[in-house]
């Protein structure tokens, strides 16, 4: 069936207005998205990593969800949702339940990469029917913008703050769709908020209706830590893909697929100098830093490129 | 009629889940409740249950699996010991407060360090706030009546909460002693369907749980778990009895042993109370009035029912199997001394460690203390407050 956004956008939203996420939070804009894929009809138990989206989402006693929603704690969402899962198969087996049921769980880059790998790792290796869902903006937001392991290199951030001795963060970001790839499962999808939303779309749709575990990593930019102004996040997430700082592609039964090749690469420079956290990178005798960050987008996209090109 | 058998610990509570047949256990080894999802698995690979078992990565993940579980409507259960429970600790606290009356099969070993695989009780009483109900038992008979009377209790409509059924590493867990068990039926009817109200698969209602609850609301939520914990207490009677009415082995919040005249008295939780009642035999021949409170319930604790209990003893010693670092006496002792402070201020009591690591508890050890009990009675000879007892010479 092809993509229609009018028809898309039409429908019932499953996250209801009202929440308390920042304005042009990019972590809405993607679970809205996600859900849109959600088939008519079809259920879902949402489950949720401890960050801004849970404690904005489902402050008691009030919730956003339309559909059943669990949150346990920070490191476990991975873990929470395969009991769900597993609840649901026994439960459809012993005919306790009718509808058919999807689950699907959100969680920032600090309860994905960081403090919830080991249970998120678990939960893909055991290959539960489950989408994970990590609305990646590259620092523990919640929290008052701390590094984690997505944090790209440079970024000033709490606790890698620039200073007359510091450079921001000093290490590169966790390639954390390829780990999640290593992991043998049905498909991991990496996206990002983009013109009509055909890309997450499509991925959210194959990511939920793949029957095993699937991994979506989607880039969601936070205005407040990312220091842009709030309605550029459109542009900003662009960017991002243009530069080919976030490339779309998808790992489908272990086959590499490139989405998207601009036909013109932008220089790093133009994701970078929108965003406050990068400022310090563009004061003249850094120039060496962007060449290195340069180098290093280059680096991993060339062997993108590479691990595409072998299927 | 009853089943006539020869089991370990592990063996028997692991028949008693056979029996129950719950929904979904997640499960990670540790020693010495290994042996648990070990014979569950086996149990499942050869078509003798058809529980979902979830080989997962971590205790925490265990405990995290299993409150994902009970929350969508499956009745679960995981099992742990020492490192393995301090893993999921935080979890316990989550299971407790969104009131899943999941059950935790716990075979009691120390807390590292150092590492130690044998028993003390430093895991569980370390989860004494957590919010589980908490029900220890002597050997493998009381661990196997003790689960088949779990989920009765923990998903009783007044209390909906997560219950931690605990037995003694390897003294019980891996001892081989007589059982006698119930005919499947039996237990199937005793235990029931599992029915809750209100879960995550239901369709007709969809909920949300685990919120983000501020000022305006926690502190209700924790009042709630306490009443729901005080009306643990008459629920568990009721099951107990009603668990002898089918059983012919009734069940309370303790066993009183020779106590009822006993002049001097031990408390004490679990397997010890074996070697106790040796030396409380061998002492009431030569004519010493002698007695044991082996307690059972620990949460909620019956406070006022121990105090009745212990009232006209003259000296107790109370025995942990674990230590609280207070300097001044392990959790037990605190909490019965409290209750005596309240209910029979007359008793004279003194707090005693012992066992911890494994360290064997004998019947000479208890005979030990029972004689010095009666001279600090009789003839005003020192007793330490806070004593550990069976320590290297």
């Amino acid at each position: 069936m092809s993509y229609n956004f009018k028809a898309e956008m039409n429908k019932p939203e499953r996250l209801a207005p009202g929440h308390r996420m920042c304005a042009g939070c990019g972590g809405t804009i993607t679970v809205r998205a996600v859900l849109r894929a959600l088939h008519e009809g079809d259920k879902a138990v949402i489950g949720n990593a401890t960050g801004c989206l849970e404690v904005s989402t489902f402050m008691y006693p009030y919730t956003a969800y339309e559909d059943s929603y669990i949150h346990n704690a920070f490191e476990n969402a991975g873990a929470t949702m395969s009991g769900v899962e597993t609840a649901y198969n026994i439960l459809k087996k012993k005919g306790k339940i009718d509808d058919t049921y999807k689950f699907i769980t959100f969680g920032g880059d600090g309860g994905t990469y960081d403090i919830g790998f080991q249970s998120l790792s678990g939960a893909m290796e055991r290959n539960h029917d489950m989408v994970y869902v990590c609305y990646d903006n590259g620092a523990y937001m919640n929290t008052g913008i701390q590094r984690s392991s997505a944090t790209p290199m440079y970024a000033d951030t709490t606790t890698t703050p620039v200073g007359t001795e510091s450079n921001g963060k000093m290490q590169n970001r966790k390639d954390l769709a390829a780990i999640i790839a290593a992991h043998d499962v049905p498909y991991v999808g990496q996206s990002t908020l983009l013109g009509n939303f055909k890309d997450l779309h499509t991925k959210a749709e194959k990511a939920i209706y793949t029957p095993g575990a699937a991994f979506l990593n989607v880039m969601a930019p936070c205005p407040r830590g990312w220091r842009y102004p709030t309605e550029d996040i459109m542009e900003i997430c662009k960017l991002g893909v243009e530069t080919c700082y976030w490339p779309l592609f998808e790992v489908e039964h272990g086959k590499w697929i490139l989405n998207y090749e601009p036909k013109k690469k932008l220089p790093i420079e133009d994701f970078l100098r929108p965003q406050g956290r990068f400022k310090h990178l563009f004061k003249k005798g850094n120039e060496h830093l962007i060449e290195q960050f340069q180098a290093e987008v280059d680096r991993r996209w060339e062997e993108l490129q590479f691990r595409c090109s072998k299927y | 009629m009853a089943i006539r058998e020869r089991l370990s610990g592990n063996e028997a509570i692991s028949y008693a889940i056979k029996q129950v047949n719950p929904d979904v256990m997640p499960a990670f080894p540790i020693t010495p409740s290994t042996e648990i999802p070990q014979y569950v698995a086996n149990y499942i690979a050869n078509g003798e249950m058809d529980t979902e078992f979830i080989p997962v990565e971590s205790e925490h993940s265990s405990m995290s699996a299993t409150i994902g579980a009970q929350a969508a409507g499956a009745r679960s259960l995981t099992a742990t010991s020492s490192c393995g429970l301090a893993l999921m600790w935080e979890e316990l606290y989550v299971a407790a407060s969104n009131r899943l009356p999941l059950a935790l099969c716990l075979v009691n070993r120390a807390l590292s360090g150092p590492i130690n695989i044998n028993c003390d009780h430093s895991d569980s009483m370390g989860a004494r706030d957590t919010g589980f109900i908490q029900i220890y038992a002597e050997n493998n008979q009381e661990v196997y009546d003790n689960f088949v009377q779990a989920y009765r209790i923990a998903e009783h409509k007044d209390v909906m909460l997560p219950i931690m059924i605990c037995q003694d590493g390897f003294i019980t867990s891996h001892a081989v002693e007589n059982i006698e068990l119930l005919e499947d039926d039996k237990v199937k009817n005793f235990v029931g369907e599992y029915n809750p109200e209100n879960y995550l698969l239901n369709a007709d209602q969809p909920m949300a749980m685990g919120p983000y609850a501020v000022s305006n609301y926690y502190m209700e939520t924790k009042m709630a778990q306490n009443t729901a914990m005080n009306n643990a207490k008459q629920v568990i009677l009721d099951i107990g009895k009603e668990f002898g009415e089918m059983s012919g082995r009734e069940y309370g919040f303790f066993e009183e042993y020779r106590l009822e005249d006993a002049d001097y008295a031990m408390v004490m939780i679990g397997s010890a109370a074996g070697a106790t009642k040796d030396a409380i035999d061998k002492l009431r021949e030569q004519g010493m009035k002698v007695g044991l409170l082996k307690l059972r319930v620990f949460r909620p604790f019956p406070d006022e029912e121990i105090a009745n209990a212990l009232k006209n003893c003259k000296v107790v010693a109370i025995m942990d199997r674990s230590e609280c670092f207070r300097g001044k006496g392990g959790p037990l002792g605190a909490e019965i001394k409290a209750a005596l402070y309240d209910y029979a201020k007359d008793v004279k009591a003194f707090n005693l460690v012992y066992g911890l690591g494994g360290r064997d508890f004998t019947v000479e050890e208890a005979e030990r203390i029972y004689n010095d009990l009666a001279a600090y009675d009789k003839d005003g000879t020192a007793f330490e407050e806070y004593r550990y007892v069976g320590l290297r010479g």
